[in-house]
């Protein structure tokens, strides 16, 4: 298990999607999430983006007022876990055109489908922009 | 309450209401979402599968932002997902795969429509299934699918070929014998060069290899290829994640593929690809000189990088390389030392480490001089970070790394006086260890322990307050070494100690009591009879008091070096003030100060009268007077006087069994009898003060041999005992014994060892003739005591969990050709699917054969076995080709004869060759 969970999170601390690759209850979720966005919110932009936490690493990146956090297993590739965040957030502002925090707001079952498009069970399946949107096109149009 | 009316489905709220509601809700979001959840109660009963899964929409949404329980609607999300429609599947699926785990009740129902659903025409909605099936798979889903996955792995649809693919590692997980099913279509997949099918697999692989690498061996020509030619990164990174497992088990193996790693880092832009190539160097190829060269080349490059990210794994990466390859830290020492002020405090750990992995016992002084510093200037966090790695460096397999132990000590006293100071109980620790262990630090260690408490500011700072215990230990267990008692005295008494936890209070009483005996025996064996002089032999020095060593130049340890000379009125003060700090404790609200304060006050009340007297009358009549103070005194003083080794931790098997002791015998009829009075016995065990008789410490040994043979219930007591006192005890885990041990407490071999203590005294004193320098590094290594442990330390081996173990024993089984061999436990709890499982494998082999054009004429009656081997074989051909290598074709065609006789061999008696070692060489390139 490469990928352990994806956070976004927005300025204020506030989750705005939660996905987890194992199970974990949900106060250990509440526990997780707060421990967390504490100690990647406090960072600044001159500061790496990554933070060892627990036995684990989270790797983080910002986009204007989200925050999107991944945590992985300790001897994955950060770097590429940070080129994955990019471009989860590109393959959404492909979809939402310009995406913001109310997109995925309100739209967050369709961002949970992204990214189940882009990973199962932990590990990075597909990272190719047209192939992880083409079946949410179709959803779209059918529905 | 009645169920909802069409108008509650009419005007039901949507997600996207329900999300503007939250909104616009900015105090009472609590109860909207209450509110919520109530009507969600309602409308996921409703019949209306539109409602329903709006209802479970909603609930997903809260659930996954909000927190809020989920379980009650899992029968509901399975009814939604019984809909026709694809968007109620879809809702449903989500919120399956939100809140299912594996002790949700309803898991058992969800077999058949998962297996509706992944035998479905419909590719999303496989899929969908697949996605749900890698989040809640449990063993009975595992093993009931296992066909439908296996089915799935060779669709010709690739979208559901790769999820397939994906979803395979968990089934694999759950239910290791699903390997033998689907083993031999994954490792197919090694071969699509699909990238979308290459990165699941790879990806599989990758997470199968990290958890038992060997198994995998064989596959490493195929992983080559996908080195060779991959073209995306991610899947480079993943085979190269492989290779990092798989190179140190095989040197062939990596002889082979360091070159192609050292060309992909050269070659390639993608900072990700390069620090793989760099980590996979640095932890696997550590032995190839010109790769790690190239991959160091490539980490001053990071670390040079204005990017913080770049930089912090640059330090990452050095951190790994420390451990084969020290120069390569001490080439970059300049920006490690320089991380350790960057802004980042992740930054700044990341250095911490390197710049500990230098640390040496020729730089220990200088790394510690500099660190310190850093730790005034920084943050209270990363100071202590910095404190903590110093101590933990320091202290390392018994103080390894120090020699001058006078200026640790004195480091350990600097160190507590840092503001920010929060070590305070390691600091403690160490204080005391050493000056159990250390011998020769101890006037020193008095020193550094009097500095510290005759500071009224410290007793202010909590976090202190641990390391005043040990100082104030320290001050009165050794305080033969102290220069001034009285000083010493004062400040154990001294007002501001209220401010003290009554725990530490107590140990400073207990202390005061301690230098009090002391003085008081100092005085009295020096004011006149000739009886103490013989009494206590250790402080016949005392008589030479004469020599005031003023600037305690001459300091000799194992001798007392009072320079302020305690006189009669010193003594008439120092009761006085025992007298006006102590009254008050009195009536202390915690027993513990209470009863310590009792006990000096006490004492002082017994001796006071007479020690007045005998004082007030000088020399006339002291012999007479003085005697019975003088007694309870020395009694005291002798009591407090004996040396308080270490005990190891498996001091209680050297003791010897006494001749005529039978340990074997009846001995269980004696443990009823005895339980109530074990206790007491392993207390003497631990602690033997000089004031036992000799015959009740024998006694007591023998029967903690009794109890160590015999009673596990005073085994435990003992452990009890032992975490008690912990601190008592030194760790276990050395072997090696120093010639100069201390008597572990009641140990009879050593005990009553008069002669050899005495000794040592006497050369002792002789060293303290010689004029002592300022320590310094030519100084040798003070002892430190260590204790020959035996091997009671605790296993630490891991057992690896028996399902990984039946997984990799599955995967090997499937690789090596020894399918002949079932697990018994499938055999006998799953006969079912178990069959249906060796239907499939024939089905397999049975294809697999038409497939084979390059097989062997016999292999049908072979199985699978000989198609790996078959198939090894066409690689190992292609390959050959594909590269030219001439001479290493020669080779490979000359190896390939003994070996293709081989595995005949092995097919006729497959259980008797251990399939691994003598397969593996011949898969590789």
């Amino acid at each position: 298990m490469g990928i352990r969970f994806i956070l976004m999170v927005n300025k204020q601390g506030q989750t705005r999607l939660a996905q987890y690759y194992e199970w974990l209850t949900l106060e250990e979720r509440r526990a997780l999430e707060g421990e967390i966005v504490r100690k990647c919110l406090a960072r600044n932009e001159q500061q790496c983006s990554f933070v060892e936490h627990r036995n684990y690493k989270i790797v983080y990146r910002r986009y204007a007022s989200l925050f999107f956090l991944v945590g992985v297993d300790n001897d994955e590739n950060e770097l590429a876990i940070l080129e994955f965040i990019h471009l989860l957030v590109e393959t959404m502002d492909r979809h939402f055109g310009n995406v913001c925090e109310l997109d995925i707001m309100f739209h967050l079952e369709k961002a949970h489908f992204m990214l189940e498009e882009m990973v199962m069970n932990g590990s990075i399946v597909e990272t190719s922009k047209a192939n992880i949107l083409s079946p949410i096109q179709l959803m779209d149009k059918a529905s | 309450m009645s169920g909802p009316s069409l108008m509650d489905s009419l005007f039901q709220r949507t997600l996207e209401d329900l999300i503007k509601g939250l909104r616009q809700q900015l105090i009472g979001e609590q109860a909207f979402i209450s509110k919520a959840l109530e009507e969600i109660r309602k409308e996921i009963k409703s019949t209306d599968l539109s409602t329903k899964s709006t209802a479970l929409l909603k609930l997903c949404y809260l659930s996954n932002l909000h927190f809020h329980d989920m379980s009650f609607a899992a029968f509901h999300a399975l009814e939604v997902l019984s809909s026709p429609r694809f968007s109620h599947k879809k809702i449903a699926y989500h919120a399956i795969s939100l809140s299912f785990h594996d002790s949700t009740p309803v898991l058992l129902l969800i077999t058949n429509h998962l297996r509706k659903d992944l035998t479905s025409t419909n590719e999303f909605e496989v899929s969908l299934s697949l996605q749900c099936l890698s989040r809640i798979a449990n063993v009975d889903l595992a093993r009931d699918l296992t066909p439908e996955v296996f089915t799935l792995l060779s669709s010709n649809k690739l979208y559901v070929r790769k999820r397939a693919v994906a979803v395979v590692l968990r089934v694999f997980e759950k239910y290791p014998d699903s390997v033998r099913v689907c083993f031999k279509r994954l490792v197919e997949n090694l071969e699509n060069y699909d990238p979308q099918i290459l990165s699941a697999v790879v990806g599989v692989f990758s997470e199968l290899a990290c958890k038992d690498p060997r198994s995998y061996l064989p596959l490493a020509p195929e992983f080559y290829k996908i080195l060779v030619d991959s073209k995306s990164n991610w899947i480079s990174i993943k085979v190269l994640k492989i290779f990092a497992k798989l190179a140190p088990l095989e040197p062939r193996l990596s002889n082979r593929v360091v070159e192609p790693i050292c060309d992909l880092m050269r070659k390639t832009g993608a900072k990700s690809l390069l620090f793989e190539c760099v980590r996979t160097v640095v932890t696997s190829f550590s032995e190839y000189e010109s790769a790690v060269r190239l991959a160091v080349g490539k980490i001053r490059e990071f670390l040079v990088d204005e990017d913080p990210n770049l930089k912090y794994l640059g330090l990452h990466a050095l951190s790994i390389v420390a451990s084969k390859h020290l120069w390569v830290v001490s080439e970059n020492k300049e920006v490690v030392i320089k991380s350790l002020s960057d802004p980042d405090p992740n930054i700044k750990i990341e250095s911490l480490r390197l710049v500990m992995a230098m640390v040496s016992e020729h730089n220990v002084a200088e790394i510690s001089k500099v660190l310190v510093n850093y730790a005034l200037k920084s943050d209270p966090l990363f100071c202590n970070e910095i404190l903590g790695s110093i101590l933990s460096t320091c202290s390392r397999n018994v103080y390894e790394i120090i020699v001058d132990f006078d200026w640790y000590v004195s480091l350990l006293g600097e160190m507590s006086r840092i503001p920010h100071c929060q070590m305070g109980e390691e600091i403690e620790n160490q204080l005391i260890d050493i000056g159990l262990r250390v011998k020769d630090v101890r006037l020193e260690l008095v020193r550094v322990a009097r500095d510290l408490l005759i500071d009224p500011a410290l007793l202010g700072n909590s976090f202190l307050h641990r390391v005043l215990s040990a100082a104030a230990w320290v001050s009165g267990e050794y305080v033969e070494f102290s220069r001034n008692p009285l000083e010493l005295m004062e400040a154990l008494l001294q007002p501001r100690t209220s401010l003290l936890p009554p725990s530490i209070m107590a140990i400073y009483i207990q202390s005061a009591f301690k230098v009090l005996v002391f003085c008081l025996h100092t005085c009295f064996v020096r004011g006149g009879s000739t009886a103490g002089v013989s009494a206590s032999a250790s402080y016949e020095s005392f008589d030479d008091l004469s020599i005031e060593n003023g600037a305690g130049s001459t300091v000799a340890h194992g001798q007392t070096c009072t320079s302020a000379p305690i006189t009669n009125e010193s003594i008439v003060n120092l009761l006085k003030l025992v007298e006006l700090a102590l009254s008050p404790l009195l009536g202390s609200h915690d027993v513990e100060v209470q009863e310590r304060a009792r006990n000096l006050l006490g004492f002082v009340d017994l001796i006071k009268l007479e020690a007045l007297n005998s004082l007030g009358q000088e020399e006339n009549d002291s012999e007479q007077k003085g005697v019975e103070a003088t007694k309870i005194i020395r009694l005291v003083h002798d009591a407090f006087s004996k040396e308080l080794g270490p005990v190891s931790l498996s001091a209680q098997g050297k003791v010897p069994v006494p001749d005529g002791l039978t340990l074997n015998e009846n001995l269980g009829d004696l443990e009823t009898i005895c339980s109530d009075i074990e206790l007491p016995s392993s207390n003497t065990f631990s602690f033997g003060y000089p004031s036992e008789e000799k015959d009740v410490s024998s006694f007591s040994n023998l029967q903690i041999k009794e109890d160590s043979g015999q009673s596990n219930e005073s085994t435990s007591l003992l452990a009890e005992h032992r975490k008690r006192h912990g601190l008592y005890y030194l760790p276990s885990g050395k072997n090696e014994v120093i010639s100069n041990d201390y008597p572990p407490a009641n140990d009879p071999a050593l005990q009553g060892d008069n002669n050899d203590t005495a000794s040592d005294l006497v050369k002792l004193t002789a060293e303290s003739l010689v004029p002592k320098r300022k320590p310094n590094h030519s100084k040798p290594r003070p002892v430190v005591v260590k204790l020959d442990e035996a091997d009671e330390k605790p296993v630490a081996v891991k057992h690896p969990e028996s399902r990984d173990d039946s997984l990799s024993g599955a995967v090997r089984d499937i690789l090596f050709g020894s399918e002949d061999i079932l697990p018994t436990s499938s055999r006998s709890n799953l006969p079912s699917s178990n069959r249906k499982g060796k239907e499939k494998q024939h089905m397999i082999t049975q294809v697999e054969s038409k497939e084979n054009v390059v097989g062997d004429g016999n292999s049908s009656s072979r199985r699978r076995k000989d198609h790996s081997h078959g198939k090894e074989r066409r690689h190992r051909k292609k390959n050959a080709e594909e590269r030219n290598e001439t001479d290493r074709k020669e080779k490979e065609s000359s190896s390939n004869h003994p070996r293709r006789h081989k595995s005949r061999q092995r097919a006729e008696e497959p259980l008797k060759v251990p399939p691994q070692t003598s397969v593996i060489p011949d898969f590789l390139l």
